[in-house]
């Protein structure tokens, strides 16, 4: 089975409180190819992992650094980022 | 455009003078600075940041209203850390010709730094801590820039 090796996945407020950890490496399976559906595999990965991403509505996305949508293609992606509504200001 | 993403408290007079200093062309410049508020029996707040994305998200939206707007100069500092009710949290300092591009650039970049910047309000009261959840007022007030506006004619 083909894995896309070598991604860095990083969280940031209650998504990382929840999640356990700031940041991490992983090996995708093949056939993750968009944010939403990275989400829903994130979710499948344990207890905390369901918690943080029991909403996928409210969850935001960036891809390297910039705004991304669920529908964003993951290719050639090297830091996911996974974070609540922003309250900057 | 000075863009500052700091632990540290900022002097609103200090990055008015640095922005203006030699220049005879500006003739406006406005400022908002936020507040932290002691609403409610809130002791603190921490701001957390993503490093690297926040100073590319507000870079992108200076630049945006550099096209907009007929600036001549702009900057933005937003702290983060733990801070206290009465610490400044933000300043936008903006500098035009005239005051209408001066205003409405502060207020265009204020109302998205509250929605689209990567920062994140937790508020620490007696016996808690909680994440500040979004407020629809916010989005609403940034998707009214949405619509391209043509930069204003000159004006007095």
């Amino acid at each position: 089975m083909a894995y896309l090796a070598g991604m860095k996945l990083i969280y940031f407020a209650w998504v990382r409180e929840r999640v356990g950890k700031p940041e991490e490496d992983v090996d995708l399976p093949a056939g993750i190819t968009t944010v939403g559906e990275l989400v829903t595999w994130l979710a499948g990965r344990g207890e905390e992992y369901a918690y943080a991403f029991e909403n996928a509505k409210v969850i935001r996305a960036a891809i390297d650094r910039t705004h991304v949508r669920p529908d964003a293609a993951i290719a050639g992606a090297r830091e996911i980022a996974f974070f609540p509504p922003m309250t900057g200001g | 455009m000075a863009i500052r993403l700091q632990r540290e408290d900022f002097d609103l007079a200090a990055e008015v003078a640095e922005l203006t200093r030699g220049r005879t062309d500006i003739g406006a410049v406005a400022s908002f600075t936020g507040i932290c508020r002691g609403d409610a029996g809130m002791a603190a707040m921490t701001l957390e940041h993503y490093p690297g994305m926040a100073e590319a998200e507000v870079a992108r939206h200076v630049q945006e209203a550099e096209k907009r707007w007929p600036l001549l100069g702009v900057t933005v500092i937003h702290r983060y850390g733990r801070l206290v009710p009465g610490d400044n949290i933000v300043l936008v300092v903006t500098a035009a010709a005239h005051r209408e591009p001066a205003f409405a650039a502060a207020e265009f970049l204020m109302d998205y730094l509250k929605t689209r910047a990567p920062f994140w309000k937790k508020e620490e009261r007696a016996e808690s801590a909680e994440w500040v959840a979004p407020k629809g007022t916010d989005d609403a007030a940034a998707e009214r820039w949405a619509e391209p506006k043509r930069p204003p004619q000159a004006a007095e």
